[in-house]
């Protein structure tokens, strides 16, 4: 159980990056009223953040990534069930490559 | 929205409820960190503190990619700074529940915005629930869990075989394209979605890594949508 100096404070300093990050988004709404177009905007920012985080990472991972997800997003539009969707999404994964 | 913002033992247990069905598929995701921050030499303390206090999984990937001896401070802050900055606008979008909270309840809440908590949340937020407690019912567990997996990982870093590739860790990618589904509100968002990810693969295309796709995404998607709103 050791505990290196420089990886404390790089920890440390990961950890103070992150707060700020999660903190600060909505710590700027706190103190100033931004205006309509900005409000409108983040109503639409949850999906638009997972759409551009996504797809670039099924890109990277190839056309088994894509048709993997495809698994996924059909099993919940179907079912609404988090679980069995993860699980088929995989499992059609495993059965291309593994 | 109407009506004040609570905070309940309720509204904590309904997400405690919401989040352990989801437990299964963070596993493979924190394995693996676990092994690669053994294989950087952080011992279990170190790995585990990691964890506990930066609470986000894809900045720490990339974080332990940029380790070193001596650990390069500044670098893998900033790695796990740009990695991490789509949560400032998830932060902000969940401010109805925020702008009710003060104190330990507000600042113990903004740490536990992740990916899959945001998305449950914003969810619950758009069915018109007031109660902001879920966020920390869905993010508590999330992050034991989370911290306990990345320790067990590195525990058996010698025997786990989970090199870059394995089908498992595909959970964490599936695990989010489900969860864009339960953020579709109607035709509405196709135009801005349409947008998003458009920006999102052509700045992929470009060889910018993340956080580029992702912020030119949601900021254009989001503006693309908004200006449609508000023309109307």
């Amino acid at each position: 159980m050791t505990l290196r100096w420089d990886v404390l404070l790089a920890i440390l300093s990961m950890a103070l990056a992150t707060y700020a990050i999660r903190a600060g988004g909505y710590a700027v709404l706190r103190v100033w009223r931004p205006p309509r177009f900005v409000e409108a905007m983040l109503t639409h920012m949850p999906g638009c953040i997972f759409i551009a985080f996504i797809l670039p990472s099924l890109a990277a991972g190839g056309r088994w990534h894509a048709m993997a997800a495809a698994v996924a997003v059909l099993a919940m539009v179907l079912t609404r069930m988090l679980t069995l969707s993860i699980v088929l999404g995989v499992a059609a994964l495993w059965l291309v490559v593994g | 929205m109407t009506g004040a913002v609570v905070f309940t033992w309720a509204g904590f247990r309904h997400g405690l409820r919401m989040v352990l069905p989801m437990l299964p598929s963070f596993a493979p995701f924190g394995l693996v960190v676990g092994v690669l921050a053994a294989g950087e030499g952080l011992s279990l303390l170190e790995a585990t503190l990691m964890s506990a206090m930066v609470f986000a999984g894809t900045s720490q990937l990339v974080a332990l990619g940029a380790w070193g001896s001596p650990v390069p401070i500044l670098a893998v802050t900033l790695a796990v700074f740009f990695v991490n900055l789509r949560m400032a606008p998830m932060s902000a979008a969940l401010a109805p529940w925020f702008h009710g909270l003060r104190g330990w309840r507000l600042w113990t809440s903004l740490f536990t915005v992740t990916d899959h908590s945001f998305a449950l949340s914003v969810n619950e937020m758009r069915r018109g629930n007031r109660d902001a407690a879920f966020l920390l019912g869905l993010g508590v567990p999330g992050w034991l869990w989370w911290t306990f997996c990345v320790a067990v990982g590195h525990l058996l870093a010698a025997v786990i075989d989970l090199r870059p590739g394995h089908p498992l860790l595909f959970a964490g990618l599936a695990t989010l394209c489900a969860l864009l589904v339960t953020l579709w509100r109607g035709r509405g968002d196709l135009m801005p979605w349409g947008v998003a990810g458009a920006l999102a693969l052509t700045v992929h295309a470009m060889g910018l890594g993340q956080p580029w796709p992702v912020l030119a995404g949601a900021l254009g998607g989001s503006a693309a949508g908004a200006w449609r709103d508000l023309r109307r």
